[in-house]
């Protein structure tokens, strides 16, 4: 047997769906529990900021919102780029499924700093901040990857070419993670990625910890429920599609 | 309780916040399932019962 046969079995449409219906409902469970016990802990258990008083739970779905939004770019260029480079037709399969649900992250995240800024910095939005502009550009590059993608008949003809599109902007991966730095106006610098440690009290640091895993739960929740309908869609001529619809044995 | 909701005079934002947080993840879900579950159903329909003429032959040589 060779080294190499996860490999071989993760580009194989039939295996993925089948690992997909059996992870499913354990990450959305895992995930409903650590949603409810992440919004406890930042709702009620963490104490409240000194400076921002009961404002600052915002926190705790806005910076985890930011993180998939970011980290989904991330998995949909990846993949978008595997499928170009290797021709893997499972790559583009997921970089489709991961688009939508990275761009209503990433809107969630611009939404939720939006009604965080307003009482903290007096403003919903301003053009002139780096970190704020950056995501808004990172939400553009999603639907003009979905949009890119729709508008070929051919669906190979729109994964390749989208595929570009995505990998061209994973520049702007970097530029909204070091925007804090380079150009800071409104936004805070960073809390937790600091090269001196977090720089957060654990009360507050651990219900956020668990919002981002539970974020990240309900992500791949999506992603593995929308990859299968994705396989059966580009699989609906094969035989182990119509025996699995059938009910005939596989 | 009223305290609690009052959010220490941040309900507004607070709660438009999480507000948003539980529609986006509904939406996703309730839109991830429904496409599945679409898929499956219009393939089942426009499955053809098994028929044995298509199945490959198997020759010997």
């Amino acid at each position: 047997m060779s080294r190499w046969r996860w490999f071989h079995l993760l580009a194989s449409p039939p295996y993925v769906y089948r690992l997909a219906e059996r992870l499913a409902p354990w990450i959305g469970a895992a995930s409903v529990l650590a949603l409810a016990a992440g919004t406890y802990g930042g709702l009620v258990l963490a104490p409240p900021d000194y400076l921002q008083g009961e404002g600052f739970r915002i926190i705790y779905v806005h910076v985890p919102s930011a993180y998939i939004g970011l980290m989904a770019y991330v998995v949909m260029a990846s993949a978008a780029a595997c499928g170009f480079i290797w021709r893997i037709k499972l790559a583009h399969a997921v970089a489709a499924c991961t688009a939508p649900v990275g761009a209503s992250f990433t809107f969630l995240a611009l939404f939720t700093g939006a009604v965080w800024g307003k009482p903290m910095w007096g403003t919903y939005w301003q053009w002139g901040d780096a970190r704020l502009v950056s995501e808004l550009v990172l939400l553009f590059l999603y639907l003009g990857f979905m949009l890119l993608r729709s508008s070929f008949d051919e669906r190979d003809k729109g994964d390749r070419v989208a595929a570009i599109l995505a990998a061209v902007g994973v520049v702007n991966v970097p530029i909204i993670h070091y925007s804090v730095e380079w150009w800071s106006t409104l936004h805070q610098g960073a809390t937790m990625m600091r090269l001196d440690g977090p720089s957060i009290t654990l009360e507050m640091l651990i219900p956020l910890l668990i919002m981002i895993g539970a974020f990240t739960l309900c992500f791949a929740w999506l992603i593995l429920r929308r990859l299968q309908a994705e396989i059966l869609d580009r699989e609906r001529r094969t035989r182990w599609v119509e025996q699995l619809v059938t009910g005939g044995a596989s | 309780m009223k305290e609690f909701l009052a959010m220490g005079g941040y309900a507004v934002y607070v709660w438009a916040a999480y507000g948003m947080t539980v529609v986006v993840i509904a939406l996703n879900a309730w839109a991830a399932q429904r496409r599945l579950r679409r898929t499956l159903g219009e393939l089942k329909t426009t499955a053809q019962p098994e028929d044995p003429a298509r199945r490959p032959t198997v020759r010997k040589v």
